[in-house]
């Protein structure tokens, strides 16, 4: 089914769960691995991800606007208020999404390549803008860290300082979010969902819930 | 996935500032938590709890629902996890209502609001209303339209338990209220950062059952801002009902109007002399009343001025005797004095038997008059099945009391809610 290597730091296999996966964490040893064409590199190590109350882990399950998709890994992020978690969602046709979780609110969002995004310094709360013919106001400015990764992710992320995100409302349970981790900032679009309508599966178990 | 961090567990703990329990329910979601015995509230994050703040309460608050009671709402689960008062002061008066925060931890956070009795279930809104603003603001989100009912500073005077932010005693933020019963729209504003949430109004019965509670909840003091009112919501059927009701009365009115028969019977003339040495009574030709069961009208047309006549009738079936008997004053007068001309009572008095069957009849009519009087000449006319409106008018009369009853019992409501509101009728304003 997924192709498979080995991890080349303690040589334990690497199995991914997403053909297209630029980067994954060895199960066994922690060591970030990146794919350089056919090989993979060691380009760092994944401190001990610290306890978080999301009840999304990787290899659950979950259904979007009718497409099946499988968690295959995600990024934490920390602000000075707490923290969410990214999780990189993988769509039965090969697409890559991302299903966030901020204390237990959810939403799903796709990467939404556009150019002419507001630069990080001109972005503040309350502006407004049009993306896909869809208006969006400013509703917080947020900086955030990279807390931890986990499993396979789209693009390699591993070593980012922090990182300012302005997130975005419209009128509905649409939202977007532009993230400032890179010199071209990149656009995410998305909407908010009702836990019960992802109808996951394969969860984290809570003692006691 | 040996990277993964451990299952996250109920959590206790001594507070570092008097060794007293404390518990954390919320997983990594909390961020501060109050320790019940010394009311210290400390960092959640930090690996010793350091010691945030301390608050001094003027008297130990009681939640209704105690920290960690579990309910159900709405098919869910959720767990008492904190509880604030939060008060706001106008006018030198301080008003205080209690918050739970509620949590899940798949379906997250949750908030039951408890002002005087009155309830209210409330999550965080992930969707920005639109709010146009003018003299008296409107809020649209979620195809509901709330009008403004208060801004106001609240200012959070009392914490216990845990909570997902670095909950703060004295910490004081704008809130903005919008109503649209049974819900509320409400945001709240720190700084640059506007949360809104939706509430829908609950009752204290539907709170005891949802978490088992025993006793009795208070009761309900006055009307709540978004408390549904009892006759409100259906006015507008009520309305519609009686709209219809009125519409088939008309209806059956207008067809017994154009079937109607309104036939003229019988007709004579007579004088009467009170004075004069003859029987009064007589008795009039027979004349026939056809088709079905329905009324006669009987008028009579005098000639009298400033003075008045008493007539007995009797309309009696010729072949079976059955009789209908009955007595009509009329009385004219008119003057004039310091006020103008006057008048009283009228020349002409009309008189409607009900259910009459057909058949064939005579009038026994015998006059009466003052012993001094000049006399009176008279017409008697009998119309067979006329048209009459009274009934269906009295009908329509009895329909409208309860709509309108219930109209005014809704306006009474109305007006108390929105006496708490920014827009109380302009009565000085301080004496809220």
């Amino acid at each position: 089914m997924s192709p498979t290597a080995n991890c080349p730091n303690c040589g334990a296999p690497i199995r991914f769960r997403w053909s297209s996966a630029v980067q994954t964490v060895c199960e066994f040893c922690h060591s970030i691995l990146v794919r350089r064409d056919v090989n993979l590199e060691r380009v760092g190590q994944v401190a001990d991800l610290p306890a978080d109350s999301s009840p999304i882990q990787v290899a659950t399950e979950g259904v979007y606007r009718n497409r099946a998709f499988q968690i295959v890994g995600r990024i934490l992020y920390e602000y000075e208020q707490g923290g969410w978690n990214e999780w990189h969602a993988v769509f039965s046709d090969g697409a890559s999404g991302w299903l966030s979780d901020a204390q237990a609110e959810y939403g799903v969002s796709f990467a939404a390549p556009m150019t002419g995004l507001p630069a990080a310094a001109s972005v503040a709360r309350g502006q407004q803008y049009g993306f896909n013919g869809v208006l969006y106001e400013v509703t917080c400015l947020t900086r955030a860290h990279y807390r931890g990764v986990e499993g396979e992710l789209p693009f390699e992320y591993w070593n980012k300082d922090e990182v300012l995100f302005a997130d975005l409302e419209a009128h509905d349970a649409r939202f977007a979010t532009l993230d400032y981790s890179d010199p071209q900032p990149l656009l995410f679009l998305g909407e908010m969902v009702e836990f019960d309508n992802l109808r996951l599966k394969n969860l984290r178990q809570f003692e006691g819930w | 996935m040996s990277a993964a961090p451990p299952p996250p567990q109920v959590k206790s703990f001594h507070c570092p500032n008097c060794g007293g329990p404390v518990v954390i329910r919320g997983f990594a979601t909390t961020l501060s938590v109050v320790c019940g015995n010394c009311h210290s509230i400390l960092d959640a994050k930090d690996p010793n709890f350091a010691v945030l703040q301390r608050f001094q309460a003027a008297e130990r608050i009681e939640p209704l629902i105690p920290l960690g009671t579990r309910g159900k709402i709405r098919g869910d689960p959720y767990e008492v996890i904190g509880f604030q008062v939060r008060t706001i002061t106008e006018e030198g008066v301080d008003y205080s209502w209690d918050e739970y925060l509620l949590f899940n931890p798949y379906k997250g956070f949750r908030y039951l609001t408890q002002y005087q009795g009155h309830w209210n279930d409330v999550t965080v809104l992930r969707t920005l209303p639109e709010v146009t603003n003018g003299a008296r603001p409107v809020a649209k989100v979620l195809g509901g339209t709330f009008r403004h009912f208060q801004t106001a500073e609240a200012r959070t005077t009392y914490v216990l338990g845990e909570f997902p932010w670095q909950v703060h005693v004295g910490e004081t933020v704008s809130v903005m209220d919008f109503v649209a019963p049974p819900r509320m729209l409400s945001s709240e504003t720190t700084g640059s950062e506007t949360t809104w949430s939706l509430g829908e109004y609950i009752t204290g019965q539907q709170v005891w059952q949802a978490f088992q509670l025993p006793g009795s909840p208070p009761r309900p003091v006055g009307v709540y801002e978004n408390q549904p009112s009892p006759f409100g919501g259906n006015l507008k059927e009520v309305w519609l009902w009686c709209a219809a009701f009125l519409l088939f009365l008309t209806l059956i009115a207008m067809f017994f109007s154009t079937f109607a028969r309104n036939e003229e019977v019988f007709h004579g003339s007579y004088s009467f002399a009170p004075h004069a040495n003859q029987e009064p009574s007589f008795v009039t030709d027979v004349f026939e009343l056809k088709g079905r069961t329905s009324n006669v009208e009987l008028s009579t047309r005098t000639d009298l001025t400033n003075n008045w006549a008493y007539f007995n009738y009797a309309l009696i079936n010729s072949d079976t005797g059955q009789a209908f008997d009955f007595g009509r004053e009329v009385s004219y007068y008119f003057g004039r004095d310091s006020d103008g001309a006057w008048t009283e009572g009228g020349q002409r008095d009309t008189a409607v038997i009900p259910a009459v069957p057909s058949g064939r009849y005579y009038l026994r009519v015998e006059p009466e008059m003052d012993a001094s009087a000049q006399g009176v000449g008279y017409e008697i006319t009998v119309r067979r099945d006329v048209p009459s409106i009274s009934y269906f008018l009295i009908a329509a009369l009895l329909l409208l009391v309860p709509p309108v009853f219930w109209t005014f019992r809704s306006m009474g409501f109305e007006q108390a809610r929105w006496h708490e509101s920014d827009y109380a009728p302009a009565s000085g304003g301080g004496d809220e």
